[in-house]
């Protein structure tokens, strides 16, 4: 049976298991649009801004594992999604953004909104597509939702010139996309296993680092395992966060350039690094030549161009890790690295890293600690980018697998609000939080209207210092404290969400935090709370840019009134 | 870490756009490329592009998996070595009046290249080769003035009955 363009995508994305798009519509989406109420069982969510809508979509991909979707019109409506495409691309999110296009007689003539996404996108998409006629629709939505979703998943982009969308082609779904130059690896080759069981056996000080992969993969219980066979204490990057329970005995917190001082000590000492599903991102290493030098190292990774990339690899599996350390598990002598873990402990107890201070006034790390006793680590965090982030990621003790969701590759400042949206809309019976920074706030602040209108019971947290925190405290540390463009003029963020008709409470007295938290917990729907924090409080443990891991600053006495 | 020349063959999908997305992905790597070719392979809708780029073996191993990683590339296998034959075509044209003619139609014969036009203050010169030869070629004939110099950049082929980047049966089921 023949269908328009605009039919056959609302069929498709049906096919494709999408319940909900975030988007903005304009001039060429409209024949998309205008077809949709033809289907209810797609919802669509109309975003304040196209930034945001590609993050919400992103939000809730990585709350379900699921293909995010979100949509634009041509032109400025395209080049809005890119920030939240490129943020996909470099956390491996499973993203589908369609784009609207002008129609195909006015493709490079530099029509009105015209512009080339294909091109701008195609350094920071696994795959992008500009559909040329209607019949090849079917097919490449398809592939598209195939590339997105499986080996490492990524951001994949359909641009559709408006005529695409309103003439009419047969429609056929097709079963399985078949693509000759995309295979991924999904079984680990089973020599390579064999070795990497082998090597560990053989370690005295085995040290796993999990990653993102490990999430993407949910091979949670597979890592549980080898960890507590082995007795291998395990650490984890910021995006593997949640990959294994923080209050585990064999965890010891994360690495990287705000990671715990004993985490980063560790890699140092460690004599064999099983890097699970991360690819060595230069905020994790530290200085690369004086990353894990005593350590052999397994790397497991889904995506073969990960191997050798950033350090050399002793034994590289590439795979799927859940089935890669199930069979890995199998090969996997139980011994008790007591030694090793003791060493581990001491170094924990030595440096602490992630002590809060006693203070009379608020210090950030409080809120954060009062959100997590509050929630009882029963909460997805989301967080914007800068210093409230890493603080969310240390204070906050994430037990709850894939229960942190933050912006790492590219560090996307304005990723918390929409992104806590997406994963709200995705969990609806979840609590989410988001954790914000004064200034990543701001920057999709415009969110708030999507929120309010959506009724999305997000609860935000500003950690509101009134800086550009991180870079306030990168010019105290590296520029003698010459505070260039980082003071904040900030609105006050209770009135503006109440002009959207959120509930809202600013907590100046360390008192009031508690008793705050527990509203916001206990009111239905959207609230905000702005947390007026110690302006001038820094982010430790610090590696700083370009140095070791071994070369970690650790708390200096900080002239904040304390006790 | 040595640096060498390195010949890649990659197989790949006769897509709109595919050489694009391979230089693309050079030049935002910072990988640095002597020569890209690309034309029709024995496979209908697969195209052959050869590249030959210079670095250490890391270097060009992460070239090679970074290839493979974009969609509409099918496999990529690194050639370089003895028993791969590398050819390229040039066409010169040299400044020749009737006292130089002679002499570089001998240098034009001892490279077993062939005159393709003559004027009567020119010659354009059609040679295939490896790079060393093509070179070698060149600046023998510099002294007499070369007015053009057009190269193809390498194709290559592994000599005996194997294939150059062999492509599983399961990927070509899917080439329609």
């Amino acid at each position: 049976m023949k269908k328009t363009g605009s039919q056959i995508l609302c069929e498709c994305l049906i096919n494709e298991g999408v319940d909900v798009m975030f988007g903005i519509l304009g001039g060429v989406v409209i024949p998309f649009y205008d077809t949709l109420p033809q289907y209810p069982q797609l919802k669509h969510i109309l975003v304040a801004h196209e930034q945001g809508g590609a993050h919400a979509a992103e939000g809730y991909a990585r709350a379900t594992g699921k293909v995010g979707v979100c949509i634009a019109t041509s032109g400025p409506g395209a080049t809005n999604l890119v920030t939240g495409i490129a943020d996909a691309y470099m956390d491996s999110v499973p993203l589908v953004a369609i784009t609207g296009q002008v129609a195909r007689p006015l493709i490079g003539r530099d029509a009105f909104q015209e512009i080339d996404i294909t091109g701008i996108t195609l350094p920071i998409t696994k795959h992008n597509y500009l559909v040329t006629d209607t019949a090849s629709l079917a097919t490449i939505v398809n592939e598209a939702f195939y590339l997105a979703s499986t080996g490492r998943p990524g951001p994949v982009l359909i641009d559709i010139p408006k005529d695409v969308l309103t003439s009419t082609a047969e429609f056929n779904y097709p079963e399985k996309a078949s693509l000759p130059g995309y295979k991924p690896t999904v079984r680990g080759h089973s020599s390579q296993i064999s070795r990497a069981a082998k090597v560990i056996n053989e370690a005295k000080k085995p040290l796993i680092v999990a990653g993102r992969g490990a999430i993407i993969s949910q091979a949670y219980e597979e890592l549980k395992q080898l960890a507590e066979t082995a007795q291998i204490p395990v650490i984890t990057t910021l995006l593997g966060i949640s990959s294994f329970p923080e209050s585990h005995i064999l965890s010891y917190g994360w690495l990287g350039m705000h990671g715990m001082a004993y985490a980063n000590l560790a890699v140092e000492e460690c004599d064999l690094l099983i890097a699970v599903g991360m690819r060595f991102d230069d905020r994790v290493t530290g200085k690369i030549s004086g990353f894990a030098p005593n350590a052999k190292i397994i790397h497991i990774d889904i995506d073969p161009a990960e191997i050798g990339k950033n350090v050399r690899v002793d034994v590289p599996i590439v795979g799927d890790i859940k089935p890669i350390l199930k069979s890995l598990n199998k090969e996997i002598n139980k011994t008790e690295h007591l030694e090793w873990i003791s060493r581990m402990d001491l170094l924990r107890k030595e440096h602490p890293s992630i002590n809060i201070r006693d203070t009379e006034s608020i210090i950030p790390q409080y809120v954060i600690r009062q959100i997590y006793e509050i929630t009882r680590g029963d909460s997805i965090i989301v967080t914007g980018v800068g210093q409230h982030q890493m603080w969310a990621a240390q204070h906050f003790w994430f037990d709850k697998p894939n229960s942190l969701i933050t912006s790492g590759g590219l560090g996307t400042m304005g990723y918390g609000l929409p992104a806590a949206m997406g994963a709200k809309v995705a969990c609806p019976e979840e609590t989410v939080w988001c954790i914000d920074g004064d200034g990543s706030f701001q920057m999709n602040i415009q969110e708030l209207g999507t929120i309010a209108r959506e009724n999305i019971a997000v609860k935000i947290a500003i950690i509101n210092n009134g800086y550009l925190g991180m870079v306030r405290q990168w010019q105290e540390l590296f520029y003698e404290k010459r505070y260039v463009a980082t003071s904040l003029q900030c609105p006050d963020f209770v009135k503006v969400a109440d002009a959207y008709n959120i509930p809202g409470i600013t907590v100046k007295d360390k008192i009031e935090v508690i008793p705050s938290i527990k509203k916001a917990m206990e009111t239905e729907g959207p609230f905000l709370l702005n947390f007026i924090v110690e302006p001038e409080e820094n982010v430790y443990p610090m590696v700083p840019a370009g140095a070791a891991l071994s070369e970690v600053l650790e708390e200096p006495l900080k002239k904040v009134r304390c006790k | 870490m040595l640096t060498a020349k390195h010949t890649l063959v990659a197989m790949v999908t006769d897509k709109p756009g595919v050489l694009n997305r391979a230089a693309s992905l050079f030049r935002r790597r910072g990988f640095n490329i002597d020569s890209i070719t690309v034309g029709h392979s024995e496979l209908p809708h697969v195209s052959r592009m050869t590249i030959v780029v210079v670095g250490t073996a890391a270097m060009v191993e992460q070239v090679r998996k970074q290839l493979e990683k974009l969609v509409d590339v099918i496999k990529v296998a690194d050639v370089t070595g003895e028993g791969t034959i590398i050819r390229e075509l040039a066409l010169i044209k040299v400044k020749a009046t009737p006292s130089t003619r002679g002499e570089i139609m001998q240098i034009v014969d001892i490279f077993r290249a062939k005159i393709i036009d003559v004027s009567t203050d020119s010659l354009v010169i059609e040679a295939t080769g490896d790079e060393d030869k093509l070179s070698s070629l060149y600046n023998m004939l510099r002294g007499f003035g070369i007015k053009e110099l057009a190269r193809t950049g390498c194709v290559a082929m592994v000599r005996g009955g194997a294939k150059s980047a062999p492509i599983d049966k399961e990927s070509l089921k899917d080439i329609q």
